[in-house]
């Protein structure tokens, strides 16, 4: 069966895998940002107990394995009594994953813009809060914004783990194809193919212009 | 840590100056900065520092701006503690509540300007008004333009600072701090950065401010004709200390001590 044959006989399938693949990237995407802001500057923050919560944070969900915290989050948690539906979980494991890698490249663009930029603001007066959300984080955005391309590239081909506790993004769908047809070349081939196009022809792209928008907007293109 | 005895809660009388440096000491570890450093600054009066890279020049502009904090004495603003507040009839170390209310008095320009870059020559100027000082956005748009009028940078509003020069971003700086309404302003090395062309149109600037307005101002700079032209009075400073100051004509024509007229000999050769 060449690969048009099989596309053309299983295309609902990989499909509705697709869609779920692209829905669970989304949705952990939002969250990894939303962590690796907090933690980010929590991490910065010149509270010893917020500092700290932040490190250790960053420093377990670097430190291990990303299908370990999902089997955390799936199996684990349920015996404490938060069992949580396995969809949710799988985003919920990579979103937190990726926050933890984001938190550093969000503290580190921060850190790097020009500290003439903190006392310009200070020199007006405006408050901490104020100093960071309309000077430096609109800089530091800027900066980050490449290595947040990698980092998003990472976190959609990490969405293929959660096929792993039953989530029927497109790994998923691949295997069930797989295991009811032994088309594996075809199957795999087909899942290899899709994300490669979601990575390199959708969200690369995407990146780029995010980086060139931004660029223009702060004057430097 | 630094409770103040025998300090003045307040300055009071006809001959308050609005700024007042008293037994400030400044030292980052073992290296002293400022050693006993005491200056006042009347109102209205333009006050330039000159001198040798180290003598500490830079830093009195940013202790003022509170910028750094200092080891020792106090610096007081109109009368008011700036570095230390009162506290059961003790001067205490100020807390950040109360350096935000008394750094309002303040405005600083920088040798490397600091524009928003995210920001045109217009925002970068209300930025200010409207999220410190809550002025609404037309109101904060009618002061920055006519500031901006005053640098003669109104036709240029709309421009990021990287579509600018240096003179102009300087010039933008400068109406950025004016628009926050200081009672002192402070200019730090303003033309150190610029090409040698463009420094006439931020010296007039600031020459136009010194004519026109009751600013109070101190300003660091290593242009001697400049800051003999537009001072009331110069300080020339060296190892962490005022070693001599005076009038401009006095300071420049008459130079009473040997470091002085060293430095100054040194800095004429250079042209």
């Amino acid at each position: 069966m060449t690969l048009l044959e099989f596309v053309a006989q299983y295309w609902p399938r990989l499909l509705t895998g697709t869609a779920n693949t692209v829905a669970l990237f989304f949705l952990s995407a939002a969250l990894g940002i939303a962590i690796a802001l907090v933690m980010a500057l929590m991490k910065l923050s010149s509270y010893r107990a917020l500092r700290w919560t932040a490190i250790s944070y960053i420093e377990i969900f670097r430190g291990t394995s990303l299908l370990v915290q999902l089997y955390w989050v799936f199996f684990v948690m349920p015996l404490f009594g938060f069992t949580i539906e396995k969809f949710t979980a799988g985003y919920l494991a990579v979103g937190m994953n990726i926050g933890a890698y984001g938190a550093e490249l969000v503290r580190g663009a921060i850190l790097s813009t020009p500290r003439g930029q903190w006392e310009a603001a200070l020199a007006i007066n405006m408050s901490p809060a104020k100093r960071m959300w309309r000077i430096i984080l609109p800089q530091a955005l800027v900066n980050m914004l490449p290595a947040w391309g990698n980092l998003l590239i990472e976190l959609l081909k990490g969405t293929a783990l959660v096929s792993l506790i039953s989530v029927a993004d497109l790994m998923f769908e691949a295997k069930q194809i797989n295991g009811s047809t032994f088309l594996s070349a075809q199957a795999f081939g087909t899942a290899l193919i899709i994300y490669y196009v979601l990575a390199r022809f959708i969200l690369t792209p995407f990146m780029r212009w995010a980086e060139r928008a931004m660029a223009r907007k702060i004057g430097k293109a | 840590m630094q409770n103040l005895v025998g300090y003045p809660l307040e300055l009071t009388g006809e001959d308050t100056p609005m700024v007042r440096f008293t037994n400030v000491r400044k030292s980052y570890g073992p290296l002293v900065v400022l050693d006993d450093l005491n200056l006042d600054v009347a109102e209205g009066e333009m006050v330039s520092i000159i001198g040798p890279s180290g003598s500490g020049k830079t830093t009195v502009l940013r202790m003022l701006m509170t910028l750094e904090t200092i080891n020792g004495g106090c610096i007081y603003v109109d009368g008011k503690p700036l570095t230390h507040m009162p506290k059961n009839d003790k001067l205490v170390l100020a807390n950040t509540r109360y350096l935000r209310e008394r750094r309002a008095d303040i405005g600083m320009c920088f040798q490397h300007f600091n524009l928003f870059p995210h920001m045109t020559a217009l925002q970068n100027c209300m930025e200010g008004p409207v999220q410190v000082l809550g002025l609404s956005k037309t109101e904060a748009r009618e002061r920055s333009e006519e500031l901006l009028e005053l640098v003669g940078m109104i036709d240029k509003k709309d421009q990021h600072p990287s579509r600018l020069s240096g003179g102009q971003q300087q010039r933008v700086a400068i109406a950025r701090a004016l628009a926050m309404r200081p009672k002192v302003m402070l200019f730090d090395e303003v033309t150190s950065a610029l090409d040698p062309e463009v420094i006439g149109e931020v010296t007039n600037v600031i020459r136009a401010l010194v004519s026109q307005h009751k600013l109070t101002m101190l300003m660091v700079t290593h242009q001697m004709g400049f800051a003999r032209d537009i001072s009331d009075r110069v300080c020339f400073f060296y190892g962490g200390k005022i070693e001599e100051q005076g009038p401009p004509a006095d300071l420049f024509g008459n130079p009473q001590k040997e470091r002085t007229q060293k430095f100054l000999s040194a800095v004429s050769e250079a042209i």
